[in-house]
């Protein structure tokens, strides 16, 4: 299909296993659809980068890097605002025990935790977080095109 | 395929690892062999090349964390390298160059070892 013949409203969907390897081609799926939609190189890299470590996050924290579970990843468009959806059936978490971290004080410290999320809300407009009981949690990121 | 490659050099007085690809949650656990390898054999002082490097996630950016403590408690050190503005962005949104040396060129990470 060629870019422009792509059907802005539809739905594109990629479905993974939760193992590290996966990533490329997450990030190739994000970039390719965050391109399409008019970003220039500098923001699809952002966007890539916050949805490889949200992914990351997934795979180590909420599947414990049990690599046959599954993820899946929603590019959701419209006229303002590019959204990449993930949603996995793992451990849930509360994000709001998760301190952000004092960058000056974690680097410091030598303390990694928190840094994926902390890169991920400095990289993009939003990151929404929707962990329920049903072991179904979804992550929301959003770039909007201004 | 993930794409990430290490090469190591000597110099005179340090090693340099050259980094190129793509440096992720799967490839980072290479960069910690490597830093491992040159760790146990009382190899610290460690400049890294990041010339070709495309892309670098915080696993990546995690194994320096990991090693830069034991590496300075032996009087060495990890100097970084250059970087490309993409992946100087990641180590300067985590704040590390309050922490590391990162220098333009591999020759000025030599000579501050030479210095010392």
């Amino acid at each position: 299909m060629s870019k422009s013949t792509k059907n802005i409203s539809k739905p594109l969907k990629l479905k993974i296993y939760s193992k590290t390897e996966s990533l490329v081609e997450v990030r190739n799926f994000v970039s390719e659809e965050a391109l399409n939609f008019g970003f220039d190189e500098e923001t699809v890299n952002k966007i890539v980068l916050a949805v490889d470590e949200a992914c990351t996050n997934i795979i180590e924290h909420a599947y414990k890097y049990v690599p046959d579970k599954i993820i899946e990843i929603e590019v959701r468009l419209n006229s303002e605002k590019f959204e990449v959806k993930l949603t996995d059936y793992g451990i849930s978490f509360d994000p709001r025990v998760v301190k952000t971290p004092n960058i000056k004080s974690s680097i410091m410290k030598y303390r990694k935790g928190g840094l994926g999320m902390y890169l991920m809300k400095s990289l993009v407009d939003k990151v929404e977080y929707n962990m329920n009981q049903n072991r179904r949690n979804t992550v929301r990121i959003i770039k909007y095109k201004n | 395929m993930s794409d990430f490659k290490i090469n190591f050099r000597e110099s005179a007085n340090a090693n340099i690892v050259d980094l190129k690809g793509y440096l992720d949650a799967h490839t980072a656990p290479e960069l910690e062999n490597a830093l491992q390898k040159l760790v146990n054999n009382k190899q610290y002082n460690i400049v890294v090349n990041c010339k070709n490097l495309s892309y670098i996630s915080s696993a990546g950016l995690g194994v320096f964390m990991a090693y830069i403590e034991e590496v300075r408690k032996n009087k060495g050190d990890i100097k970084l390298t250059n970087m490309s503005p993409k992946i100087f962005n990641v180590f300067d949104i985590l704040g590390f160059p309050l922490l590391y040396e990162i220098y333009n060129t591999e020759l000025e990470a030599l000579q501050k070892f030479t210095n010392h």
